[in-house]
C-alpha cells in the first residue's frame, strides 16, 4: 500500500471538485449543471473517506460519506423535478433563460 | 303612641315620594316611547301618562288617610274659644309649625353648620295640593286624550303656522311628547310642593317654569307660540331674580334654608327657618327695633349665648320681598302679569293645568309656605299687589275678545284675590281660594277646550253664540264654572256655610271677610276691601258676558254653528268630575272639611290678632275678627256679585244695545282695556326696545370692531401656518423623502448585481471562497 498516501486521494478529490466547479461555470444545460454538482459532492466525499482511512476520524467519516450519497440522491430527485418544471415553462433547460426574478 | 306616629310618618313619606316620582318614570318612558316600543299612531304614551298620574292621585289620597291628623289640629278655624288654650299650648311647645312632618332624603353638601339637603316637608297644605294637583292633572290627562287625538298622525297639518309659501306647516304628530311634557310637569309640581327647603323649592320652581315654556311653545311652528314661550320664561326671570336674592339673604343671615327644625341621628338639633324666625309665634325684635332676634335651639346642657344671633330688620324685609317677587312672577301678579295671557298659545289642556290651576298657583303656595318669613310690611305689599292685580285682570277681562283670553285674565284676577287674602292675614282664606279656584278654573278651561274642539279652533267671541243647543253638556259645565267663580248663589242667612252656592262663593266670602276685618283694624287701607268688592262685581259681569256670548243668543257664524258637535265622552267625563268638585268641594264654608284641613297647617301666629310697629304700624286680624266680619262681607260681596250678574244678563242676554253701540260707549276706555292697560306697550318701550337697541349696537360693534380683529388674527394665523408649512416641507419632509430616495437609489444600483445569470453567481461564489480562503490563510496566526 506504499506510494498511495493521503495526498494522492486529496489531489484526486481536488481535481474532481475543480472539474465539477468548471462544469457549473461553463455549462448552460441544467442537466449538465446537475452532473457538475454530483462531481462536487463526490470530490468532497472522497476527502471524507480519505480522512476516514488515514486519520483518527475513523468510522465517522464513512458514515458521513453514506449521508452525502443519500443527500445527493435526494438532491438529484429535487433538481430533476425542478428541471422538468422549468422545461414545461420555458420549453428549454437553458439556465440563462431563468431571469424572471431579476425583472 | 310614639311607634304608631313613627310608622305613619314613614308611610306618608313613602306614599308621597312614590306619588312624586311616578310621573318622572312615566316621563322617561314617554320620551323614548316612539323610538322604542310604539309609534306616532299609538295612544300608549297618553294612557301611560294617565296611569301614572292616576297612581299619584291614589297614593296622595292614601297619604291623606295615613296623615296623623290629631297631632296639631287642636285649633280649629271657627272656634274662637279655643285660641287661648292653643296659644298656651304653643308656649309650652315652642314650635311654630303645627302638624307638619319633615325629614331629609340625603344631604347634598355641608358647610360648617349649614347644610344643603334634599328634604321633604308635609303638612295639610302639601297634602291638599297633592290631591288637587293629582285630581286636576288626571282630569286634564284624560281630557287631552281626546283633545290631542288629531296629533296621533305622521302628518299633522298646523293651520295656524305657515311655511314661506302660505301653505300650512306639515309635521309629524307630537302626541307622545305632549304627554311626556305633562308628566315632567306633574313631577316638578309635586316636587315643588313636597320640597323641604327653599333651595329645593327654587329648583323645582325653575323646573315647572321650564315645563311651562315647553308647553306654551308646544306648537313651535307658530311664531306667536314661540314668542309667548320666550316671554313667559323671560318675565319669570325677573321674579326669579328676586327670589334668588331672597334666598341669598336668608342663607347668609339665618344660615339655613330648611323649613322645619330637624333632629338628626346623633341628637343634634338644626333649627329650621320657621323656628328661628318665629320661635314661639311673633317676631322677636331687638330693643331698638332694628333687627329680628333669631331663636336657635339650645342643647340641654348649653348656656344661652350672651348675644343672640339677629338679622337686620331691613334685610329681613328684603328677604321677604325677594320671595314675594318670585311669587309675583310665577303667579302673574302686577306688574309681571303680562306673560300669562300670552301663555294661552299652548294647547288648552295646558292652560287648564299649568296656567290656571297649578303652576301659577305655585306663587301663592310659596307665599303661604313662607308666611312666617314675611314681615308685616311685606304682607302689606303682597296685599296691595294682589288688589292691583285683581282689579287690572278683571277690567281687562271685560273687553277681551277671545274665549281663552277672558279666562286668562280671570285667572290673573283670582290669583290677585289669593294674594290679597294672604296679605291681609287671611292665610286660610288664601289657600282655601287657591284650592277651590283650581277646581273651577280648570273646569272653565276644559269647557273652553271642549268648545274650541267642537268649533274647530274658533275661539273669537264674536264668531260664537247660541252653542248651548249644540253643546248642552259643555254649556252646563261652563255654567257651573261661571257660577263658582262669580260667587253667585242663594245665601242661607242662618248657616252661611250651607248656602245654595258653589265653591267659589265660600272661598271668596272668606277672602272678603279677611279683607274687611283687616280694613276695620287699619282704616287707612280701606282700598284693600273696596277693590276686591268692586272686583267681585266685575268678575260677575265678565264671566256672564263670556257664557252668554258663547252659549246664548244668535249664532254669529252659521258655518261654525252648524259644524259644532258635542265632544266625545273622554272629554266630557273630566268636565263632570271637575264640575262635581267645583260644586261640592267647599260645602260648609268655614266648617268645610277642606278648609278645616288646610287651616291645621296655618302658622300659629296667624290665629290671633297681632300688631306690629317696626316700620308702619299694621294690625293683622285674627280668626276672631275675620269670623266677626264674615257676615257683613259675605252679604256685600253677594249683593255686588248679583248686581254684576244682573247687569251682564241685561246687556248681553236681552241685548238692549247693539254690539256697535256698546263699542261706541266708552271708546277710549275700551281701547285702553283692549291694550291691557298698555302694560305690554310700556314694557315694550321701557325694556324690549332698549334691549333691542343695545343688541343692535352690540351687533354693530361686533361687525365693525370684533369681526375685523378676529379676521386679522385669523389672517395672521394663516400666514404663520404658511411659514410653518414651508418649514415642514423643506426640513422635515425633505429629510424623510431624502432618506427614502437615497434608499431607492442604492437599491437601484445594487440590483444591477443581480444579473440573473446562474453561472455568473457561481463564479462569484467560487471567487469569494477563494478570496476568503486566501484571507483566512493569510491571517491565521503562526
Amino acid at each position: 500500500m506504499d506510494g498511495v498516501g493521503l495526498e494522492a486521494y486529496l489531489i484526486v478529490g481536488a481535481i474532481l471538485f475543480g472539474c465539477g466547479f468548471a462544469c457549473l461555470l461553463v455549462k448552460r444545460n441544467a442537466i449538465a449543471i446537475l452532473m457538475g454538482v454530483e462531481l462536487l459532492l463526490n470530490g468532497a466525499n472522497l476527502n471524507f473517506l480519505a480522512f476516514a482511512r488515514f486519520t483518527s476520524l475513523g468510522l465517522d467519516g464513512q458514515v458521513i460519506g453514506l449521508f452525502v450519497i443519500v443527500l445527493a440522491a435526494a438532491e438529484a430527485a429535487v433538481a430533476l423535478a425542478i428541471a422538468l418544471n422549468f422545461y414545461n415553462n420555458h420549453l428549454s433547460i437553458d439556465v440563462d433563460s431563468a431571469k424572471e426574478l431579476k425583472d | 303612641m310614639p311607634e304608631t306616629a313613627e310608622t305613619s310618618h314613614l308611610i306618608v313619606r313613602n306614599l308621597l315620594t312614590a306619588a312624586w316620582l311616578l310621573p318622572l318614570a312615566a316621563f322617561i318612558a314617554q320620551v323614548y316611547a316612539v323610538e322604542c316600543w310604539s309609534n306616532r299612531l299609538s295612544r300608549a304614551s297618553g294612557l301611560l301618562g294617565c296611569a301614572a298620574i292616576g297612581g299619584s292621585l291614589v297614593l296622595s289620597l292614601l297619604a291623606v288617610a295615613f296623615f296623623p291628623s290629631g297631632s296639631g289640629s287642636a285649633h280649629t278655624a271657627d272656634d274662637g274659644s279655643n285660641h287661648a288654650a292653643v296659644d298656651a299650648e304653643h308656649e309650652a311647645h315652642p314650635s311654630a309649625t303645627p302638624a307638619a312632618l319633615a325629614g331629609r332624603y340625603y344631604t347634598l353638601a355641608r358647610f360648617g353648620d349649614s347644610r344643603l339637603e334634599l328634604g321633604w316637608y308635609v303638612d295639610s297644605l302639601t297634602l291638599v295640593l297633592f290631591v288637587v294637583i293629582g285630581l286636576i292633572a288626571s282630569c286634564v290627562h284624560v281630557f287631552s286624550l281626546g283633545y290631542l287625538d288629531d296629533e296621533r298622525t305622521e302628518d299633522y297639518r298646523d293651520e295656524h303656522a305657515h311655511a314661506g309659501d302660505e301653505q300650512p306647516v306639515s309635521r309629524a304628530g307630537r302626541f307622545h311628547l305632549f304627554f311626556a311634557y305633562l308628566s315632567l310637569f306633574c313631577f316638578s309640581m309635586f316636587g315643588l310642593v313636597l320640597a323641604g327647603n327653599l333651595l329645593q323649592v327654587f329648583a323645582f320652581w325653575e323646573l315647572v317654569g321650564f315645563c311651562s315654556y315647553l308647553l306654551i311653545g308646544f306648537y313651535r311652528e307658530r311664531p306667536s307660540a314661540v314668542r309667548a314661550a320666550n316671554k313667559a320664561i323671560l318675565v319669570n326671570r325677573v321674579g326669579d331674580f328676586g327670589f334668588l336674592i331672597g334666598l341669598a339673604v336668608l342663607w347668609t343671615s339665618v344660615g339655613t334654608l330648611q323649613f322645619a327644625t330637624e333632629v338628626d341621628s346623633k341628637g343634634v338639633t338644626a333649627s329650621g327657618l320657621f323656628e328661628q324666625v318665629r320661635g314661639d309665634g311673633q317676631l322677636e325684635l331687638s330693643d331698638d327695633s332694628k333687627s329680628v332676634v333669631l331663636q336657635r335651639h339650645l342643647e340641654a346642657g348649653d348656656e344661652p349665648a350672651p348675644t343672640r344671633p339677629t338679622i337686620a330688620y331691613t334685610l329681613f324685609v328684603l328677604a321677604g320681598l325677594g320671595i314675594v317677587a318670585g311669587s309675583i312672577g310665577k303667579s302673574a301678579q302686577f306688574p309681571l302679569q303680562t306673560w300669562l295671557p300670552d301663555a294661552m298659545e299652548g294647547p288648552t289642556p295646558v292652560s287648564a293645568l299649568v296656567h290656571s290651576a297649578t303652576m301659577v298657583a305655585a306663587g301663592v303656595y310659596l307665599v303661604a309656605r313662607c308666611y312666617p318669613l314675611l314681615a308685616p310690611e311685606v304682607l302689606l305689599v303682597v296685599a296691595y299687589v294682589g288688589a292691583a292685580t285683581l282689579f287690572i285682570g278683571a277690567t281687562i277681562a271685560l273687553t277681551a275678545t277671545e274665549l281663552k283670553q277672558v279666562l286668562a285674565f280671570s285667572t290673573i284676577s283670582q290669583l290677585g284675590y289669593m294674594m290679597l287674602a294672604l296679605g291681609v292675614g287671611g292665610w286660610g282664606a288664601g289657600v282655601f281660594h287657591l284650592s277651590t279656584h283650581a277646581f273651577f278654573k280648570s273646569l272653565l278651561f276644559l269647557s273652553a277646550g271642549s268648545v274650541i274642539l267642537a268649533c274647530h279652533h274658533e275661539q273669537r267671541l264674536d264668531r260664537l253664540g247660541g252653542l248651548r243647543h249644540r253643546l248642552p253638556w259643555t254649556a252646563a259645565a261652563m255654567l257651573i264654572g261661571t257660577l263658582a267663580v262669580t260667587g253667585v248663589g242663594i245665601p242661607n242667612p242662618w248657616a252661611p256655610g250651607y248656602s245654595l252656592a258653589l265653591s267659589g262663593f265660600h272661598s271668596k266670602d272668606m277672602v272678603l271677610a279677611s279683607a274687611l276685618a283687616f280694613v276695620r283694624l287699619n282704616p287707612l287701607h280701606s282700598l284693600l276691601y273696596l277693590v276686591p268688592l268692586a272686583g267681585a262685581g266685575i268678575t260677575a259681569v265678565y264671566m256672564f258676558r263670556l257664557w252668554l256670548k258663547v252659549f246664548v243668543g244668535r249664532p254669529a257664524d252659521q258655518h261654525v254653528f252648524e259644524h259644532a258637535k258635542e265632544s266625545p265622552p273622554v272629554v266630557l267625563i273630566p268636565l263632570a268630575v271637575l264640575a262635581f268638585f267645583s260644586v261640592f268641594s267647599a260645602v260648609g264654608g268655614e266648617s268645610s272639611w277642606l278648609y278645616r284641613g288646610l287651616v291645621t297647617s296655618e302658622p300659629a301666629f296667624v290665629a290671633a290678632s297681632s300688631t306690629s310697629s317696626a316700620i308702619w304700624p299694621i294690625t293683622h286680624p285674627g280668626h276672631e275678627e275675620i269670623h266677626a266680619a264674615h257676615g257683613a262681607a259675605g252679604l256685600m260681596v253677594w249683593l255686588v256679585a248679583m248686581a254684576g250678574a244682573g247687569i251682564a244678563i241685561w246687556i248681553f242676554g236681552y241685548q238692549p244695545f247693539s254690539a256697535d253701540e256698546l263699542r261706541a260707549t266708552f271708546p277710549r276706555l275700551r281701547q285702553f282695556l283692549l291694550d291691557r292697560w298698555r302694560f305690554d306697550a310700556l314694557y315694550d318701550l321701557a325694556v324690549v326696545q332698549p334691549v333691542l337697541r343695545i343688541s343692535r349696537q352690540a351687533i354693530a360693534i361686533d361687525r365693525t370692531v370684533i369681526d375685523p380683529l378676529l379676521h386679522g388674527a385669523s389672517r395672521l394665523l394663516v400666514q404663520l401656518a404658511g411659514w410653518g408649512r414651508r418649514i415642514d416641507e423643506l426640513l422635515v419632509d425633505g429629510a424623510v423623502v431624502g432618506i427614502g430616495a437615497w434608499t431607492w437609489r442604492s437599491g437601484e444600483r445594487l440590483r444591477r448585481l443581480q444579473s440573473g445569470q446562474l453561472r455568473q453567481y457561481v463564479l462569484w461564489l467560487g471567487l469569494s471562497v477563494v478570496v476568503l480562503f486566501g484571507v483566512v490563510t493569510w491571517m491565521r496566526p503562526g
